[in-house]
């Protein structure tokens, strides 16, 4: 079974934001910046049926400037067996289709039972990138998966809803995208590491996609950031002392007057 | 020059980051506070290859570079000094003296094993009566019927009663000091071994140190390791290794003495201000800091001449570990001034900082020892020659 897992390389969840200069993107001095952790559960979905099935393969791939093939090289450290970083100029500024739309020319490029995303990408918290991908590819999908099992060609993917769990069949080739819980990532090994620097990563650029420069990157967006904003800084808590009758009542005036809740 | 680290050196110190924080971190606390190495913890650190470190990939170590070594033995100080040094025994003082000196056969039966982490191995020099004089030590050994006889106590060993591969020293002739003393690889059950008692320590809590009892210990000749009278030699050749390792554990420690100092000092308050507005206090983590800095460095630079062949680091590899041990226990008593009678508390962390830090100007040689490596070496220079 050929696995194809889409990764991201996002600020480490732990980042300070800071909004940069121009006002629409953040600040990337000083960032740690690391797999995206739904991400890291896909990969570890592909890893474990890679090792259950005992055959096939696990491919790595993401969209992202140069620095994300640190991404991509522990994504090899952990266990896939090859990376296929998607660079050029002009897939700069891509949306959420840009992306998906050179994904899925990169996807086309060989054989592919399943493609594993993670459900969203931390930070940007879009969402779109697993289902356009489907999409494109022309397959289904089952999107948010907390358990997957798969037997005769076909996956069983169960979905947590309000109350309940939904279990989706589908055929494959399919996409899924992962939710926590899917899984526990494990930890790379210094073995791995040092497996790494053996495995193959395959940089490809826009001709070797076959895509339309006007269909990708920020040329092709069709969604702009136009302003970014912090949230507003959290009030400092206001501490009330005194008796419980008296700080009751008290209690009770500010959220009346000053808070205007009740 | 440049003073940053190789894509290789960055992997691996998140990796060992996140394995510290992911599996060492929940836990520390208790085993710390059980006093007691946690055992579970062997295959966690197998798996992740910190027990092969120093060990060829053909015998599925990671064979890791020098600095890639520090980084690694630093981010697990860190969060445990005691997990730290159980390592850095294993690696610097057990699988590399085997990688390094040992017969091809001697490779083949121990080394995948410890890697592997179905042994744990650990190194037998100190005495009661011996310390830092090693040539002093008075375990004694001879030849009978093809097998060496081994006679004597040692005391200090880390990894005592969970180890089952120890490097011991002995000697044939007390009166031949250094000349005199040859390295057995002895197995814990081998005939005669036995532990003695484990030592009830001030830090480190859950890192096993105790006695290793030798009563004509039956050791057979091919587990001589490396030529008869060259002991010494290779256990000197081992710390001036291990010590790098060690400088690295102080330097783990001390960083997260900073770190919690820093965070406090921007929680506190006092007069109305969170005490890291005190002029006072931000001098203590400029200097805790620009400490921490300079003995990383130092012993970086020591971690990389070892990998440019440079034969002899024994001076820089004593100049990184004096200078990072009496460091942290600077650091981490300052940590626990910026924390107040908080830091004197058991429920914070960095009491425990300030214990663990204290042995590491003992271990692998005393400060005072380590002065005298440098000394001795500065004087037999004619110009200082450092780093080239
Ligand atoms: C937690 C722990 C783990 C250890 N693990 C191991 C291990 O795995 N294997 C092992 O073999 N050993 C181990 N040791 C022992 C350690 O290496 C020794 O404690 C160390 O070498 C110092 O020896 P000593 O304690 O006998 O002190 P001594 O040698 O008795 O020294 C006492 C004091 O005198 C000073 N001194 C000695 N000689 C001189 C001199 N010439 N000039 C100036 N000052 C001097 C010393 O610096 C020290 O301050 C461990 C020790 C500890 C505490």
């Amino acid at each position: 079974m050929e696995l194809v897992v889409c990764i991201k390389q996002v600020p480490d969840t732990e980042t300070r934001i800071k909004i940069a200069a121009d006002g629409k993107s953040i600040d990337i001095t000083g960032i740690n910046w690391v797999v995206s952790p739904y991400d890291e559960n896909a990969l570890e979905e592909a890893l474990r049926i890679r090792e259950t099935k005992g055959e096939g393969g696990v491919a790595v791939m993401t969209l992202g400037p140069e620095r994300a093939a640190s991404a991509l090289r522990s994504c090899l450290a952990l266990g896939a067996d090859r990376a296929v970083h998607l660079q050029d100029p002009a897939l700069e500024g891509s949306d959420s289709l840009g992306t998906a739309r050179a994904l899925a020319a990169a996807i086309r490029r060989s054989r592919f039972d399943l493609v594993l995303v993670g459900q969203q990408g931390v930070g940007t918290d879009n969402s779109q990138v697993g289902p356009m991908l489907a999409e494109l590819l022309d397959i289904p999908h089952v999107n948010v998966v907390t358990k997957l099992e798969i037997a005769n060609g076909k996956i069983r993917a169960h979905r947590q809803i309000e109350g309940a769990v939904e279990v989706v069949e589908c055929p494959l080739p399919a996409v899924v995208t992962a939710q926590k819980g899917l899984n526990e990532p494990r930890y790379a090994s210094l073995k791995g590491i040092m497996a790494a620097k053996k495995k193959p990563l395959e940089r490809l650029g826009l001709q070797d996609l076959g895509l339309d420069a006007a269909d990708v990157g920020a040329a092709g967006a069709r969604n702009r950031w136009t302003r970014l904003e912090l949230p507003p800084a959290r009030q400092a808590g206001k501490i009330l002392d005194g008796e419980p009758e008296e700080s009751t009542a008290e209690l009770v005036r500010l959220l009346r007057d000053e808070a205007k809740v009740i | 020059m440049d003073f940053s680290f190789s894509q290789d050196e960055r992997m691996i110190r998140d990796m060992v980051r996140d394995f510290a924080d992911g599996v060492l971190r929940p836990q520390v606390q208790e085993w710390e506070r059980r006093g007691e190495f946690p055992l579970e913890l062997i295959p966690r650190l197998a798996e992740a290859g910190l027990l092969g470190m120093s060990i060829p990939e053909a015998y599925e170590g990671s064979n890791l570079r020098t600095p890639s070594y520090c980084l690694a033995i630093e981010e697990l100080a860190r969060v445990s000094a005691s997990a730290a040094v159980t390592v850095s025994v294993t690696n610097s003082v057990c699988g590399y003296p085997i990688s390094r000196f040992g017969t091809a056969s001697q490779k083949d039966k121990y080394l995948k094993r410890l890697a592997r982490g179905q042994i744990l191995g650990g190194f037998c020099l100190t005495e009661p009566g011996a310390g830092s004089d090693a040539a002093g030590i008075v375990t004694g050994y001879r030849r009978a019927a093809g097998k060496f006889i081994l006679n004597g106590l040692k005391s200090w060993v880390t990894n005592a009663k969970i180890g089952s591969l120890f490097i011991v020293m002995a000697t044939r002739d007390r009166r031949e000091r250094g000349a005199g003393i040859s390295a057995f690889l002895v197995e814990s059950s081998f005939p005669g071994f036995s532990f003695g008692r484990l030592e009830d320590k001030l830090g480190l809590r859950s890192s096993a140190t105790g006695e290793v009892r030798l009563d004509d210990c039956e050791v057979p000749v091919e587990n001589l390791l490396g030529e008869e009278g060259k002991g010494l030699a290779i256990a000197l050749h081992c710390l001036t290794v291990g010590r790098v390792g060690i400088a690295s554990q102080a330097i783990g420690i001390a960083r997260e003495a900073f770190e919690v100092a820093r965070k406090y000092a921007r929680e506190r308050m006092a007069f109305g201000r969170p005490i890291a507005s005190f002029q006072g206090i931000q001098f203590q983590l400029a200097d805790m800091a620009t400490e921490i800095d300079a003995a990383r460095w130092l012993t970086l630079r020591a971690a990389s001449m070892r990998d440019r062949g440079i034969i002899d680091f024994s001076k820089e590899s004593s100049m990184a570990k004096l200078f990072a041990s009496e460091m942290a226990n600077r650091v981490t008593y300052r940590a626990i001034q910026i924390h107040g009678a908080y830091g004197y508390s058991k429920e914070y962390p960095v009491e425990r900082y300030f214990r663990d830090a204290r042995v590491t100007t003992i271990y692998e040689g005393s400060s005072e020892i380590q002065r005298l490596v440098i000394a001795r070496q500065l004087l037999a220079e004619t110009r200082s020659n450092a780093a080239d």
